[in-house]
């Protein structure tokens, strides 16, 4: 482990490296929040759309991503758990299960993605939703395609973080004495974890019940 | 050159990849000075187009289209390329380390990347604005912006979405030094001004910025794939636009002028030799300003169409944001009380940023007031009161910043007799430039307008006029900062006798700044009484 | 008075006296400013051997006093500036209703009687006036700096804006938010006529027919007698639609339990988006009209509604 001369013990950059995750996890709060938020201005403006939109969107596909992103977050976890007890086996089997659920999760958006279009759900010209809100159904699925969009690009970050902590196990640079860049991660894999939560519960959850 | 040319984070190695791939927050500074200074002669190239143009009523030069592009263009580069990152990223990122007794930021590299990641959004975004242009304004409103405008929209917007991710990386690089990396002693109340108002510039940063990146996502997906998120014939809502939009973009504006505001904290005290007035009013107004300018964005809309009550509402908060402002004035002022003033260049541009600042805020009462906004908003008022804050405010800040920090930065002094006059011309031209303007917009004359009633003309004439001394007076620092580097005296450890820990090292210092941490006991601004002078560097 | 321009209505002197009250509150804080600045300097210059004395230590006096009167006077700004925006400009009852369309590069302008203009809009003096203003394309402003008003024109919108001229005379009229490339050319003339002078001009003016009697026919043709058969009692065929008869200005209750004033912008958002504001105890099958029906057919029909008069 590389000491950086700006910090006067391990310790305190270990503690710099968290807060810092902390601060950028914040600023992706704002990110999506702000999507958030205009989601729910429009749901409130186009519920007859919204609600029109939400039965077309596949509950399956959806529900099976979500089970399989909560496992991958128990997997990370635990692998935390293992780099703190030095057990570099465990931490590269458990990253590497991580990253595995990870891939298949955007497989299974792809597949997902590719249904939509073949429907007719991608918005402009052919939209396939009519109906007396069809300007609010072709908004939902905007907000589909950008907000699953945006959340896949940060899967694909995070798999390559999970990939890269996977390769320093197996290097076994992680340990009791350090294992920062494993806490890091591990925030970060949860918060796209939990970024997923708040999208199904918006996309496939809030207009069918 | 001098014969014992010592060791320092320039002379370390002169390599271009010691450059490029350097993580010395110093040099890191440097890079950014130079990427700065070139977005802000390209809006300046804009500003001097507009005002050439506008000396005609049919306008002089342009047609209509490429009018439109080139004030657009004024407007991108210079609100994301120069005004918003400026200080922090130069002034900040050397400065700020050696403010707290700390060897570099939290994250070196992350500074590195994040100047790449500034300059791939600034080429970008210019490249769009060169090939093919873009004429939609700076504000980018829909459905104009997504539906109706020919030109690279979708480039520039990326452009500015890249610079956005280098705008929060550095932030976050801020944020996390002034908590993690104060020297021993330093406690909060012991830091100095510069650092409240980066640290409060860089709260800003990282929780505005991204809902401007989501705002331009949302623009570019609309306009490539044309859904209707905020075009109304398709079931979108373009007020929705401007929300999102000037969410930030208004807190943007403090962005802008916080550090600057930190910058004339600092130096008021060095030369009216006395600690500073209110020091903790003063950074409890920081603070404020911070927090309310959050919620002021909507009185950039009173005549869009928003409810009355909201108008309201924000009226009464952008009242209130401009008291800390004022509470500022009054403490720097105080601060020149009983103190033994000094005019170099550095203490003419603070006093000339009190001023313009001063005259730029009292405008702003004037279009936050509801009745009075219908008059004045869209009109040069508005064009006015902006360039007073953020021209005549900001930007001389910035030049007292240089010329203050100047010696430690390069080891060398400017000549101080051409920094007082630029300081003074600057002054001048810049009240030519503008003052018209307010009253041009008094008897209505609406801004982004390529050509104009023939009434308008005398005024436009006079800021013209400005325009051109204001041009000269810029370029006069190009010329005699560079002459210095190479025919300047060399500037001792501290030649203003300023308190602060960045004077405590070699002008200019050593890569690693301190060789041991120092440990601080004094409180700040801790001046000797008046009677007791420093020596100056000739 | 310079560099205002010469106030030419209703709402100006009072805006006026506020902008003038605002400059007085600006040179008076200026004056202090710039006063002390060069007074400071001047006696606390470097080398000047007047006595400084001790520093002020405690400052929290200056600071309570100065916040305080600050807080006090921008909050009596923020007031007087409120007070009259709320006063000024919430239209009065009745006032002559003149519709304008704005469009890249140029302003439409109806009146009630289907007389059209382009870039002028013709009105009485002392007449207060109410602008029904919407847009074809992007956001306009319209704007006419000598009766301080401006309000932005939105399409899919209808905006209003009122206003009473004192004097009769030629206006600039500005679209004052950006449009694209013609937007400096989107200029055009308020005419302030006398009373019998616009009545001359209404007369002899280009007309396309009175604007209820072509709403009316436009009602049939688009097929809304079919459902709202106005003129009787409620809905004819198989479909039960709200009647027509003096909802105009009444209080519509809808079906979330809410109620909504019928005005014109009422009225529109009924005809294109007919789902968002459904009449209580009926259903939502009325269909939106949005990209079928054109702005001036819109308009029409509206005024044809407006005036329809009977019972609840």
């Amino acid at each position: 482990m590389r000491r950086e001369m700006q910090f006067s013990s391990p310790a305190h950059q270990a503690d710099t490296a968290l807060a810092g995750m902390w601060l950028f996890l914040a600023t992706e709060v704002m990110f999506f929040g702000g999507l958030f938020f205009i989601w729910l201005v429009y749901r409130h403006v186009h519920a007859v759309g919204f609600a029109a939109a939400t039965q077309c969107t596949s509950l399956l596909i959806g529900a099976t991503n979500t089970l399989i992103l909560l496992a991958s977050s128990l997997a990370f976890t635990l692998g935390v758990l293992a780099a703190r007890k030095g057990d570099h086996r465990t931490l590269l089997r458990l990253s590497m299960v991580t990253a595995a659920l990870g891939l298949v999760f955007i497989v299974l958006k792809g597949v997902e993605w590719a249904q939509d279009v073949a429907a007719h759900l991608f918005p402009g010209a052919g939209f396939g939703i009519g109906g007396t809100d069809a300007g609010g159904a072709q908004l939902f699925y905007a907000f589909y395609f950008v907000a699953t969009g945006l959340h896949a690009v940060h899967m694909l970050v995070g798999v390559a973080l999970v990939l890269w902590i996977a390769w320093g196990a197996q290097r076994r640079r992680f340990g009791p004495a350090w294992n920062t860049p494993v806490e890091v991660v591990g925030l970060y894999w949860s918060f796209v974890d939990l970024i997923w939560v708040v999208l199904f519960s918006l996309i496939y959850v809030s207009g069918r019940v | 050159m001098s014969a014992t040319l010592e060791r320092n984070y320039l002379t370390e190695q002169w390599t271009l990849r010691s450059w490029l791939l350097t993580t010395d927050h110093k040099r890191i500074a440097l890079l950014y000075f130079a990427s700065i200074t070139v977005f802000f002669f390209l809006g300046g190239a804009a500003a001097a187009l507009i005002r050439l143009h506008l000396i005609l009523p049919q306008g002089a030069l342009l047609s209509h289209e490429m009018y439109n592009r080139v004030f657009t263009m004024h407007g991108v580069v210079m609100v994301w390329f120069f005004l918003v990152p400026a200080v922090p990223v130069t002034l900040g990122n050397f400065i700020v380390p050696l403010m707290l007794g700390a060897r570099d930021l939290a994250f070196p590299r992350l500074n590195l990347f994040s100047w790449y990641l500034f300059m791939a959004g600034g080429i970008v975004g210019v490249a769009a604005l060169f090939w093919g242009g873009v004429d939609t304004g700076w504000t980018f409103y829909t459905p104009l912006a997504t539906d109706y405008a020919r030109g690279h929209v979708v480039m520039v917007v990326v452009g500015i979405f890249i610079s956005g991710f280098s705008s929060i990386a550095t932030g976050l690089n801020f944020i996390i030094t002034i908590h993690m990396l104060r020297a021993p002693g330093l406690r909060w109340f012991r830091l100095p001004i510069f650092i409240w108002t980066i640290y409060a510039t860089s709260i800003i940063l990282v929780l505005a910025t991204p809902v401007l990146a989501i705002t331009l996502a949302l623009l570019a997906f609309e306009r490539i794939f044309h859904v209707g998120v905020f075009d109304p014939a398709l079931g979108g809502d373009p007020l929705l636009f401007q929300h999102l939009f000037w969410f930030y973009s208004h807190p943007a504006v403090y962005i802008m002028i916080l550090p600057g505001m930190g910058i004339v904290s600092e130096i008021i005290p060095a030369f009216a030799r006395r600690e500073i007035f209110g020091y903790k009013f003063i950074i409890w107004s920081t603070v404020a300003i911070a927090v309310i300018g959050f919620f002021v964005w909507g009185h950039h809309m009173f005549v869009a169409g928003t409810s009355l009550y909201s108008s309201i509402v924000f009226s009464l908060l952008s009242y209130a944001v401009a008291v800390p402002s004022a509470i500022k004035v009054f403490n720097w002022i105080g601060t020149l009380h009983k103190g033994s003033i000094h005019f170099d260049a550095p203490m003419l541009y603070a006093l000339g940023f009190v001023g313009l600042f001063t005259i730029g805020g009292l405008t702003g009462l004037f279009v936050a007031a509801l009745a009075a906004d219908v008059h004045l908003t869209q009109t040069y008022f508005v064009v006015a009161h902006f360039h007073y804050i953020m021209v005549g405010g900001m930007v001389s800040a910035f030049f007292g910043g240089v010329h203050y920090w100047w010696p430690k930065i390069t080891g060398r002094m400017y000549p101080e007799m051409w920094g007082r006059m630029a300081a003074l011309l600057i002054f001048f031209g810049f009240n030519l430039t503008f003052f018209p303007q307010f009253l041009l917009g008094m008897q209505g004359m609406p801004r982004r307008y390529a050509s104009y009633p023939p009434e308008f003309q005398v005024l436009n004439v006079l800021s013209s006029a400005g325009a051109t001394i204001l041009a000269a007076a810029y370029l006069l620092p190009l010329g005699y900062f560079t002459w210095s580097l190479f025919r300047g005296a060399r500037a001792p450890a501290n030649p203003w006798g300023a308190t602060g820990l960045e004077w405590t090292m070699p002008s200019p210092p050593p890569t690693e700044n301190f060789a041991t941490t120092p440990v601080v006991t004094e409180r700040p601004y801790a001046y000797p009484p008046p009677g007791a002078e420093p020596t100056h560097a000739p | 008075m310079w560099p205002l321009p010469r106030p030419a209505s209703s709402n100006a002197p009072e805006l006026d006296a506020l902008i003038y009250g605002l400059l007085v509150m600006t040179v008076a804080v200026l004056l202090l400013v710039f006063g002390l600045m060069l007074l400071y300097v001047v006696r606390y210059r470097a080398g000047s051997t007047l006595d400084r004395g001790s520093v002020a230590e405690k400052s929290w006096r200056f600071e309570i006093t100065w916040t305080a009167g600050t807080l006090v006077v921008f909050f009596g700004l923020f007031l007087w500036g409120a007070d009259l925006y709320v006063r000024l400009f919430q239209p009065p009852g009745e006032a002559l209703k003149i519709y304008v369309v704005g469009k890249q590069w140029m302003w439409k302008v109806e009146h009630r009687g289907g007389q059209k203009e382009i870039d002028v809009l013709h009105m009485p003096v002392n007449t207060p006036v109410e602008l029904l203003m919407t847009s074809e394309d992007v956001i306009h402003d319209f704007s006419v700096p000598a009766f301080r008003i401006k309000h932005d024109v939105l399409p899919g919108r209808l905006e209003t804006l009122w206003f009473r001229a004192d004097e009769t005379g030629r206006f600039h009229l500005f679209c004052t938010q950006f449009c694209g490339t013609d937007h400096a050319a989107m200029i055009g003339e308020v005419d302030v006529l006398s009373g019998p002078d616009y009545e001359n001009w209404l007369a002899t003016a280009p007309s396309s027919g009175d604007l209820v009697a072509e709403g009316q026919k436009l009602f049939m043709r688009y097929g809304c007698s079919g459902c709202h058969q106005a003129g009787l009692a409620g809905g004819g065929g198989t479909v039960r639609a709200p009647s027509l008869n003096g909802v105009f200005g009444s209080t519509v209750p809808l079906s979330d339990g809410t109620t909504v004033q019928a005005d014109d912008r009422y009225i529109r958002d009924s005809i294109l988006d007919p789902s968002s504001q459904v009449v209580a105890s009926y259903a939502p099958v009325m269909p939106s009209f949005k990209g079928v029906m054109a702005e001036e057919d819109l308009l029409r029909i509206t005024a044809y509604i407006e005036s329809l008069a009977g019972g609840p």
